[in-house]
């Protein structure tokens, strides 16, 4: 009886590995899922401003042309620990400069280093998942574009259990989706949402999460505490930021809000973003979440 | 008895609070700050209505604007910004401590802004398409202050 048990518990035990392992697998992007794309890297630099990959990824304090410079080192606090981004540069040794085109793809879209290792979500792939494939591989042509910077990667400062990067592919498997959160029932609240939902990421500080990190997608864009653990990112939809379109596009181009107060922190550098975007684009983001109740 | 002593003192406690929050207690110095604000935000939102075409652009009243907001911003603050008022410290700051601690960079920002408020004035009085220029790097100016040493809203 005993050793009946016991072979049914090393039985259920192994399936229950089993399914831990393959659940949590790194995902990849093959290079016949990219059959077919011509890279532009013109329209990738549009992609980058959009995705505000230089926001994280410059150096700490850059300014002006220094933030083309994607060395690294900026520090985000979070409750599971420090995060420091890496040094996603063209350079070869430190940076992504050797990667190929379905590595990148891989990590932006999937999450998964070129070993075949999850990264963080500190890394807002759980948004960049719905990029066009398009999108993907001009990004990648318009990023190898520009300066190569030698800045070695600096370790997370995440402690046990969260440093187990086996245990993310959990986390992906919870609460990584590519369906879109909002309805779009125009061409414009679709370009909105793409550039919102997508490549703006505007949830990932604007949305609050659960215990475990994940979005609440049922209080979307309902601001949330700032990740430094001082002060909240405010809540962005239409009734509770109650702004106008033109309002909003302004703000986005500008960064002047309707009292002529200014954006301030990390909002500054989203700003230098979509301030190169186009009217049009910043008039679809406005739509967007004017939509949101 | 004692009921209403509880009562009665967590109404104290309470009325307390609104209070402080309400700025009626409130650190003097964070008031002068947020005081401050306010009146560059006032004038600018004269000129960015101008600017943005929401109301009608007018040489004289482009200039008193642009005018207090060159003078606001040549004012020396060094009184506004005691030791002890960061966020997290007193009661409505927003200010990061990195302003006491990274060896003046707050003081080349406030530079900047007054530099880009009195180029501002300069031109503001000649007409839309002067003024619209002009208020570009004075509100850059003010970003790029938030963006380094204003924390994010309590």
């Amino acid at each position: 009886m005993l050793g009946r048990i016991l072979r049914w518990g090393a039985f259920l035990g192994l399936v229950g590995f089993g399914l831990f392992w393959v659940t949590t697998s790194p995902k990849t992007v093959s290079i016949e899922d990219l059959a077919g794309l011509t890279s532009d890297a013109e329209d990738g630099e549009l992609a980058f401003f959009a995705a505000g990959c230089a926001s994280c990824h410059a150096a700490k304090g850059a300014e002006g042309a220094s933030k083309l410079v994607l060395s690294g080192g900026q520090e985000f606090p979070s409750p599971f620990g420090t995060f420091i981004a890496p040094n996603i540069s063209p350079d070869p040794v430190h940076g992504i400069g050797d990667w190929t085109q379905s590595q990148f793809a891989s990590a932006v879209l999937k999450g998964t280093s070129p070993e075949g290792a999850h990264y963080f979500p500190a890394f807002p792939y759980s948004s960049y998942n719905k990029m066009s494939r398009q999108d993907v591989v001009n990004l990648f042509a318009y990023m190898q574009t520009l300066p190569p910077d030698a800045t070695p990667n600096e370790t997370h400062q995440v402690a046990f259990p969260f440093n187990i990067r086996r245990n993310l592919g959990g986390w992906k498997f919870l609460f990584l989706s590519e369906d879109w959160v909002a309805d779009a029932s125009t061409p414009e609240l679709e370009r909105g949402r793409y550039l919102v939902e997508a490549l703006g990421h505007c949830a990932e500080c604007h949305t609050p999460r659960n215990a475990l990190g994940g979005l609440d997608k049922g209080n979307w864009m309902g601001g949330a505490p700032d990740p430094s653990g001082k002060g909240r990112v405010p809540a962005i939809t239409s009734s509770q930021l109650g702004w106008n379109a033109a309002d909003i596009s302004e703000y986005l181009k500008s960064g002047f809000t309707p009292e002529f107060d200014t954006a301030g922190g990390h909002m500054v550098s989203v700003i230098e973003n979509t301030a190169r975007l186009s009217d049009e684009d910043r008039m679809a983001i406005a739509a967007y979440l004017l939509a949101l109740p | 008895m004692r009921r209403s002593l509880i009562a009665v003192t967590a109404f104290a406690l309470a009325t307390g609070t609104v209070a402080l929050a309400g700025g009626h207690g409130g650190n003097p110095a964070v008031k002068a700050r947020n005081a401050h604000m306010s009146l560059y935000a006032f004038n600018l939102g004269i000129l960015g209505d101008m600017a943005k075409g929401t109301t009608e652009y007018n040489a004289d009243v482009a200039s008193a604007a642009a005018s207090d907001l060159a003078t606001l911003a040549a004012f020396n603050q060094s009184n506004y910004w005691p030791e002890g008022t960061a966020e997290g410290e007193v009661e409505g700051s927003r200010a990061k401590a990195e302003i006491w601690t990274d060896g003046g960079g707050a003081i080349e920002k406030a530079k900047d802004l007054a530099v880009a408020a009195a180029s501002l004035a300069d031109v503001a009085g000649n007409g839309l398409e002067a003024l619209q220029g002009g208020i570009g790097p004075a509100g850059a100016a003010c970003g790029a202050c938030h963006k380094a040493y204003r924390g994010a809203k309590q």
